[in-house]
């Protein structure tokens, strides 16, 4: 039975993706819930980066003739009480958001990933002590953690972004902590130890790489809820400071006041905040499935 | 001559604790009371079922765990009591090769920074150095030096097996722990990975410490073979002696059960009834009363030595000798 044409099914295998463009169209024909994430989140950080080559508006500049304008014209979000162009508040809104999730995620697994490490590895009291500490954080739920820190220390965006990545910490421990378990068990491990590395080498070189694979789909994970947190804390007024343009705090000065009057000051940070979770969430799950192949359907 | 490895009533208990207080009720006994010694360019085949603290000893060896008692002494000098730190320089004499070649390399490193690592770490070589001698090694274990730019999940079980073999040769040791290291290979793979092994002894008068199951295998590679059961040794002899001559009814059990490939050959099989007691609980007397054949009302209360009943033949049995 010659000539069968086996192309179609090659091609569906991804036998022809070739070059980083071949390949991202593969993975998109794969993953196409997580290429709408993908895409998502590259428009986001690309209005984050180059946000005053997108809007010709200053988003910090008021102008009392055009308070409260509707949407369209030059003024395509319209504008806000204090004549503030939405489009651009939203643009450099990004920004903030973005200085959030990155710093909130980084701050939040380098913290997990180092006590989580010494938890798994040490064992003994250090495991004790870091567990039933992180029992104790997350007992407390996320916002209420993170209100009552930045309440404490009074709102900025370090403040903010402090008060926002401790919560986090306990989650990346637990991951790291249960990996280091398992792998801290395996032979190559024995096998480093009887050569005669150190502790340290053995734990950083040889256990850490092998346990932060389930980190990365959970730091996804928090990547979005940062930005939800940063936008909650900006609506109880106790994140980002004025007139700094943060979604959420676009949301809350505008909530109350003017949703019956001017609704588009609600509903278009509304949907970036949501769009925006939405898309990490999307790209999360991609990325675990990814990495982990046995939940591939 | 000193013997390489010279080990004296080791010894491994694992405490068991209960209750609130963590009181210690008992104590399992991995290790109780093991002696041997290996000389330069010499096997030991070390054979048991599972459980009887074959890997405890390989461990308690390498200082892996710390023994309970007993000693340990490597070219003389004894390693029992020595400190993490003071144990660095010993550990380039002595390697250790285990059984699951998947889970013994690092999954994230490539094949030749494994190798190499050993060589950094105790700063023998560095950089360009490093990668020729990882060259040599690989070549020496037959792999293609080529081969050290891929990561563990590339190779197979036998090639992943032969970079662990390169990785305990890296510090040149005289004395190469060897737990099982073909137990997992497919038998073909078995044969050239025990021949490499038998070639590498040749050529650097290395000395094994082979742990294995597989009587046949033994058989090949070991000069002396010792057998163990419940953590005690209870024969020891030369290879020849041990394989035609068996003298303990453990060892007459465990080698009729090995296969022959004749399949019209009658043989008196020796099928041993029940299972080896728990080790919490070690029966009084001879540990193997329980299943053995022969058993004498002594066996229940007096624990055999072992005693010499031929040259160089050791046997732990109440109806030998005496």
């Amino acid at each position: 039975m010659a000539g069968t044409d086996y192309s179609a099914e090659l091609n569906k295998a991804g036998a022809n993706a070739t070059g980083v463009f071949g390949q991202l169209r593969f993975l998109a024909r794969s993953y196409p819930l997580g290429a709408i994430g993908a895409a998502i989140m590259v428009l986001f950080v690309f209005c984050a980066i180059f946000a005053d080559l997108i809007t010709r508006f200053d988003p910090l500049s008021t102008n009392a003739a055009i308070s409260l304008a509707r949407p369209g014209g030059q003024h395509w979000l319209g504008a806000d009480f204090m004549g503030r162009d939405v489009f651009a508040r939203l643009v450099y809104g990004a920004r903030i958001s973005l200085a959030v999730a990155i710093s909130c995620t980084a701050i939040g697994s380098i913290l997990g990933i180092a006590i989580g490490l010494a938890a798994g590895y040490l064992g003994g009291w250090v495991d004790l002590l870091t567990q039933r500490l992180t029992d104790i954080m997350q007992a407390l739920p996320l916002l209420v953690l993170a209100l009552v820190m930045s309440a404490a220390l009074g709102p900025s965006l370090r403040t903010t972004i402090i008060a926002i990545s401790i919560p986090l910490v306990p989650y990346s421990a637990r991951v790291i902590r249960s990996n280091t378990l398992a792998v801290r068990e395996m032979a190559m491990v024995e096998a480093a130890k009887a050569v005669g590395m150190s502790e340290f080498r053995v734990a950083v070189r040889h256990v850490l790489p092998n346990t932060i694979a389930p980190l990365i789909v959970l730091a996804t994970a928090q990547f979005g809820s940062t930005i939800l947190t940063e936008a909650s804390l900006s609506f109880l007024g106790l994140g980002i400071p004025e007139p700094y343009p943060s979604w959420g705090r676009m949301l809350s000065e505008s909530a109350a006041e003017y949703i019956r009057t001017a609704p588009w000051l609600v509903i278009f940070p509304g949907i970036a905040i949501s769009l925006v979770v939405f898309g990490t969430n999307l790209l999360g799950d991609a990325i675990r499935d990814l990495l982990d192949p046995r939940q591939r359907g | 001559m000193t013997p390489v490895i010279e080990v004296t009533d080791l010894q491994k208990h694992y405490p068991v604790r209960k209750g609130l207080l963590r009181r210690q009720v008992g104590a399992v006994f991995a290790v109780d009371g093991v002696s041997f010694s290996i000389n330069q360019g010499e096997t030991l085949g070390l054979v048991g079922e599972s459980g009887c603290g074959k890997s405890t000893v390989a461990r308690t060896v390498m200082r892996l765990i710390e023994p309970t008692g007993g000693s340990i002494r490597l070219n003389g000098t004894d390693i029992t009591g020595l400190s993490k730190a003071e144990m660095r320089p010993f550990r380039r004499q002595m390697q250790i090769v285990f059984q699951d070649p998947f889970s013994s390399l690092n999954p994230r490193m490539r094949a030749g920074d494994i190798v190499g690592e050993v060589l950094e770490v105790h700063h023998l070589t560095r950089g360009r150095a490093t990668e020729a001698r990882v060259a040599e090694l690989f070549a020496q274990v037959g792999l293609r030096p080529a081969q050290m730019a891929g990561y563990p999940h590339q190779f197979s079980g036998g090639q992943r097996q032969r970079i662990c073999i390169a990785r305990a040769l890296a510090l040149d040791p005289q004395l190469i722990v060897c737990d099982e290291p073909v137990s997992a290979l497919d038998v073909s793979i078995q044969a050239q990975v025990i021949n490499l092994m038998m070639d590498l002894q040749r050529d650097k008068k290395l000395s094994y410490l082979f742990i294995a199951h597989d009587l046949a295998v033994v058989e090949h590679i070991s000069h002396r073979v010792a057998v163990m059961y419940l953590g005690r040794i209870v024969e020891y002899a030369d290879k020849r002696d041990l394989f035609l001559n068996p003298k303990h009814p453990y060892t007459e059990a465990l080698l009729s059960a090995v296969p022959v490939p004749n399949p019209r050959l009658k043989r008196q099989k020796r099928i041993l009834q029940g299972d080896v007691p728990s080790p919490m609980h070690p029966p009084p007397g001879c540990p193997f009363h329980t299943r053995c054949p022969y058993v004498e009302p002594r066996c229940r209360q007096d624990v055999p030595t072992l005693r010499e009943v031929a040259p160089g033949h050791l046997v732990s049995c109440h109806l030998h000798g005496l």
